[in-house]
């Protein structure tokens, strides 16, 4: 076996600004190569100002990025080429037809696999003659994803490529990328805002909340750090403590639901005092989950690093 | 095989949980006998449209429940039944079920007697399956 190849992306403590407007703090993240990184967040966190530093059209207002060993802002024409980059909404030259588009591409490319760009076509239902600019959304995504696969590129960056499509494309778009992954040195970063999608195909997710890295870890650990507890009484229940990781509460006549983050043995203990009649702990669904932790109630700046690692 | 695997996403139930329960069920109603094959990680994955680590994932805790077996470079089968938790376990995993059973019953108001027959029926199903070929 060969040395492990260098992380597919590295990103060293970027800090973006426009203007006084800060957009991405102090950002550190390994994209390790052979993964598939969800990359979540709200809309203006961060996430595509991210991807365009990345991939070296903006320059970084403090910090450095890698991609495929090479830093962003000088990526060589022959690096360049193993990136395939599918940028948010799906813009196509309307005036060409299918084929020209893929014609057109693979004169930029030293590489160009027409059997991947015409099998995407295919999955899609597209026909070579077809204009672009009479697409539907769902085939112009396709039409997008064949024109980024087909040169086979090593790292895939889609921005919110699920945009905007319907269920069926969707799943087009989600056999495609583990399509991709079938080569083990292959990676992908998307971004989505389709909770569903992200947990049936993303190794690992990241979570950027104003800028600011909130979570880099697996689906699974991610909800398992999230938990919603049920406390039922007799009367009405006391108010509700100030627990930390608290993210919610929600009370009713003879119940407080708390959603708490990184629940300790002592918070456990804590809830157990306030003397409910049960305590019932429920699994949360990743959605769920999610709005409970970038949603607007709760406190917003504890355990930025905890779930990072495993 | 008689596998018709069925996931749901956006579920409390993690998606290799759901892959596992489903095999369980399958072996426990002999859909999947002893000594039979499971799909390659990779094909799984690729018909259910899922990350395969969640697959191999699944395949791994039944393995390591001793349902599973794997076989070196031949791929994973169903294992000859035999117990590998402690009697301790085995009853607080009865005790579990049992509870939820019970909860999920009064909160739909079944009756006892009811609910009675219908676990009976279920297990006679079980039994009346044809028994594992190997």
């Amino acid at each position: 076996m060969s040395a492990t190849p260098a992380p597919a992306i590295e990103i060293d403590h970027l800090t973006k600004f426009y203007g006084t407007r800060e957009i991405v703090r102090d950002l550190c993240l390994t994209v390790p190569s052979g993964s598939i990184y969800g990359f979540l967040g709200r809309n203006g966190m961060g996430k595509t100002t991210t991807i365009r530093i990345l991939l070296g059209f903006e320059e970084p207002t403090r910090g450095r990025t890698r991609v495929l060993g090479e830093d962003s802002s000088r990526l060589s024409p022959a690096n360049r080429a193993r990136i395939g980059y599918l940028p948010e909404g799906h813009h196509v030259y309307g005036w060409m037809t299918v084929r020209e588009c893929g014609k057109f591409q693979a004169s930029f490319f030293p590489k160009w696999n027409q059997d991947v760009f015409e099998a995407v076509i295919t999955h899609f239902r597209l026909e070579a003659k077809m204009k672009a600019g009479h697409l539907s959304r769902g085939q112009r995504a396709g039409l997008c994803l064949a024109l980024t696969l087909a040169p086979e590129p090593e790292l895939l960056v889609l921005d919110d490529p699920a945009l905007g499509l319907d269920p069926v494309a969707r799943r087009s778009l989600l056999q495609s990328m583990l399509y991709v992954t079938r080569q083990p040195s292959r990676t992908i970063l998307f971004s989505s805002h389709l909770l569903s999608d992200v947990e049936r195909v993303a190794d690992r997710i990241v979570v950027l909340d104003g800028g600011v890295l909130r979570a880099d870890c697996t689906v699974e650990t991610f909800r398992s750090r999230l938990r919603h507890y049920v406390l039922k009484f007799r009367d009405t229940p006391p108010p509700t403590p100030r627990l930390p990781g608290l993210l919610e509460s929600f009370r009713t006549d003879r119940e407080l639901i708390i959603t708490l983050a990184n629940v300790t043995p002592d918070v456990e203990e804590q809830i157990a005092r306030l003397g409910p009649e049960s305590i019932e702990s429920v699994e949360m669904t990743l959605e769920d989950a999610f709005v409970s932790y970038v949603g607007e109630r709760g406190e917003k700046t504890f355990f930025t690093r905890q779930l990072n690692g495993k | 095989m008689s596998l018709a695997f069925s996931i749901s996403p956006a579920s409390e139930v993690p998606i290799f949980r759901q892959i596992m329960h489903q095999i369980q069920r399958a072996v426990a109603a002999r859909a999947l006998q002893v000594g039979e094959q499971l799909p390659a990680v990779r094909s799984l994955a690729e018909t259910l449209v899922i990350n395969p680590n969640t697959v191999a994932r699944a395949y791994q805790e039944l393995i390591r429940e001793g349902l599973l077996e794997s076989r070196a470079g031949r791929g994973v089968f169903v294992a000859e039944r035999r117990q590998v938790f402690s009697e301790a376990e085995q009853a607080r995993r009865l005790r579990h079920l049992a509870e939820q059973l019970c909860h999920e019953a009064v909160l739909l108001g079944t009756r006892w007697g009811e609910l009675r027959a219908l676990v009976e029926t279920t297990w006679k199903q079980l039994q009346s399956q044809p028994e594992s070929h190997t």
